[in-house]
């Protein structure tokens, strides 16, 4: 194994936690093989490089501050073949799914996605993937130089954390044909609720099955004063607004208890909700992996569980 | 504006899953497929766009296998105007099934292709800009917003805590559909029978996929259970927890 870069992520100026969560791993992988460990920052935000200091080095491309699919994923492209690392580290996030495929195409690298374990293997790499949904691991061996898409939350924020001055090289580099223009981030709609403050949070899945069963969940959650919340597929569906989401793309909560009732614990509803002091799955499906996170599980219908819960609880 | 609309049939999750005698692959034999459900929103979303005259044609567009025609004729009754079905290849990874479907869309010929944002299956996200590298055409995924004007499409990308980026993006190009702008129409099965009978899918050729440059899978398992969830019998273990965890 030799060298690994690791693509930054940041968002309004603030390095993004999955950036720490790889340059943990990554500083782990290339210091046991004595490979370096390459951090990519774009913009300003070589600024922050102190706050980088688990990285050998840090490289940094200059232009925006602002996420461009198209200009990012060039300027990765040409760090990476100037630098020939044996890895590249990339999210497997919104920004990193732009970057990661159109460099290892354009290279022709192997990707593997949804990593969430990896360790030295021979001279090359073992990954674990988490697939299906979370169902299955899929183990894949890595030799030659590939790119790593990693899952968020699968590796310790903290161990990537550490003050210090890495040296930093300016990168002049191509910015892509610009056809693919940034305009504006948008702000999420101001809401009536913010669940990230909440105690108690009664979270619905698609297992409800329909918009008019979401009332037996309100009950419950007026009963228990506690919040509503939902998985992502109730949002699309219309049947709840985007500040109820949590995972990935909808908030990050941390409750004193969260109650997911039809959820089946996909990796991006995880990441929102794993953090919470107690976890409570009611799923129909034994093997429905929202029971590998949760403290306690009830592998039930979930109306047969609520009904009788709000019966015993009202009386 | 033309859209075409890649789609995937991915196994249903929500049954038990189990891995073969290889020990390296889903065992399929027993096991239920249905449509992504990201391809449904980006077929949605086109569908939408042809709707509000943004755009005139959709073409759907999938690989040849067991159960493709029925879902591109269910993407017919849907409301879209074409179905391609690619054949004459197998490709062994995704850069070869990106490499197939940037040869048979430069033949169809395309203005955007709306990928969904990810198969749920084993390969997070990656044909979308796999084939518009290949195409040498922008690409943006986690979309869930497009409107068009002119040459020019305008989306909104979904970053973390709600927060979405704005983007111009020049067509042609390729978009990764997270979600669309309604929830996904439903094809009432009497309209999916007319259309079998009356419509018919154009098949095309995978032409030469390449060498491909995909990573060997080891081995697959369902992740080992550790400690995991205690599992409560009755509701009266239920209300101990929530009184324990002080929820009521
Ligand atoms: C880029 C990206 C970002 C995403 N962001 C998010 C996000 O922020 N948040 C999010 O939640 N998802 C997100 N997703 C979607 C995610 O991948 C899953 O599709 C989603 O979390 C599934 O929601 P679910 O568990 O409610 O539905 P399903 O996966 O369909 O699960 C439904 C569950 O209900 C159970 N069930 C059915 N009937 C009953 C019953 N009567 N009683 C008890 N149980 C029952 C089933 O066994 C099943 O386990 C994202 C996906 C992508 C690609
Ligand atoms: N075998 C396939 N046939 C048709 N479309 C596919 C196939 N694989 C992937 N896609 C499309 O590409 C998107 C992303 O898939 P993936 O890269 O597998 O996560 C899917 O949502 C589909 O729109």
């Amino acid at each position: 194994m030799g060298d690994i870069l690791v693509i930054t992520e940041h968002l309004k100026g603030e390095f993004q936690d999955i950036t720490f969560e790889m340059l943990g791993k990554a500083k782990d992988l290339a210091g046991a093989s004595g490979g370096q460990c390459i951090a990519v920052t774009f913009g300003n935000m070589n600024e922050k490089s102190g706050e980088l200091g688990i990285a050998d080095t840090v490289v940094s491309v200059s232009g925006s501050d602002d996420f461009n699919p198209e200009s990012y994923a060039a300027a990765v492209k040409s760090v990476v073949s100037a630098k020939s690392p044996s890895l590249v580290m990339v999210g497997s996030t919104s920004m990193g799914m732009d970057i990661a495929n159109s460099v290892a195409t354009a290279l022709d690298l192997p990707t593997v996605s949804y990593c969430a374990d990896m360790s030295a293997s021979g001279g090359g790499l073992s990954v674990t993937s988490s697939m299906y949904g979370g169902k299955m691991n899929v183990v894949t061996e890595v030799s030659g130089s590939a790119v790593a898409m990693v899952l968020a939350g699968a590796f310790n924020a903290d161990a990537g954390k550490s003050a210090g001055s890495p040296s930093v090289e300016d990168f002049a580099t191509e910015l892509g044909a610009g056809k693919v223009r940034f305009k504006q981030l948008i702000e999420p709609e101001a809401a009536d609720v913010d669940i990230t403050q909440s105690d108690i949070l009664v979270a619905v899945g698609r297992g409800i099955g329909s918009k008019d069963d979401i009332e037996l969940a309100e009950e419950l959650a007026d009963i228990l004063d506690a919040d509503l919340a939902c998985s992502r597929p109730l949002v699309d569906a219309g049947w709840m607004s985007k500040a109820h989401q949590v995972g990935k793309s909808g908030m990050k909560v941390k409750p004193k208890v969260y109650i997911a009732l039809g959820i089946s614990g996909a990796p991006e509803h995880i990441e929102g909700m794993k953090s919470s002091s107690t976890i409570i799955a009611i799923n129909s499906d034994k093997n429905a992996p929202i029971f590998d996170v949760a403290h306690y599980g009830m592998a039930e219908d979930l109306f047969d569980v609520v009904e009788e819960l709000v019966e015993e609880l009202e009386y | 504006m033309k859209i075409v609309v890649p789609l995937n049939q991915v196994p249903d999750l929500v049954e038990d899953l189990e891995v073969d005698a290889s020990g390296k692959a889903l065992d399929t034999d027993d096991i239920k497929f249905k449509l992504n459900e990201f391809d449904d929103h980006a077929l949605e979303e086109a569908i939408l766009l042809k709707e509000s005259g943004s755009a005139n044609e959709v073409v759907a567009m999938a690989i040849d296998s067991n159960g493709a025609d029925k879902m591109l004729f269910t993407a017919i009754a849907k409301g879209a105007d074409k179905a391609v079905k690619l054949s004459g290849g197998n490709p062994a990874d995704s850069h070869q099934l990106g490499k197939a479907f940037a040869n048979a869309l430069e033949s169809e010929g395309f203005d955007m292709v709306f990928t969904g944002v990810q198969s749920v299956d084993d390969r997070d996200g990656q044909l979308g800009p796999i084939m518009a590298s290949y195409l040498g055409a922008p690409c943006v995924s986690v979309v869930s917003g497009v409107s068009v004007s002119g040459g020019t499409a305008v989306v909104h990308k979904e970053y973390s805590g709600g927060m979405m980026g704005e983007f111009e993006v020049d067509m042609p190009a390729v978009l990764g559909i997270q979600a669309a702008k309604q929830a996904p129409r439903y094809a009432p099965v009497s309209k999916i029978r007319q259309v079998q009978e009356t419509a018919s899918i154009v098949e095309a050729s995978m032409g030469d996929v390449g060498s491909g440059s995909g990573s060997a899978v080891a081995s697959m398992a369902p992740p080992a259970k550790g400690s995991g969830a205690e599992m409560l019998d009755d509701i009266d273990d239920l209300m101990d927890v929530l009184k324990d965890k002080g929820a009521i």
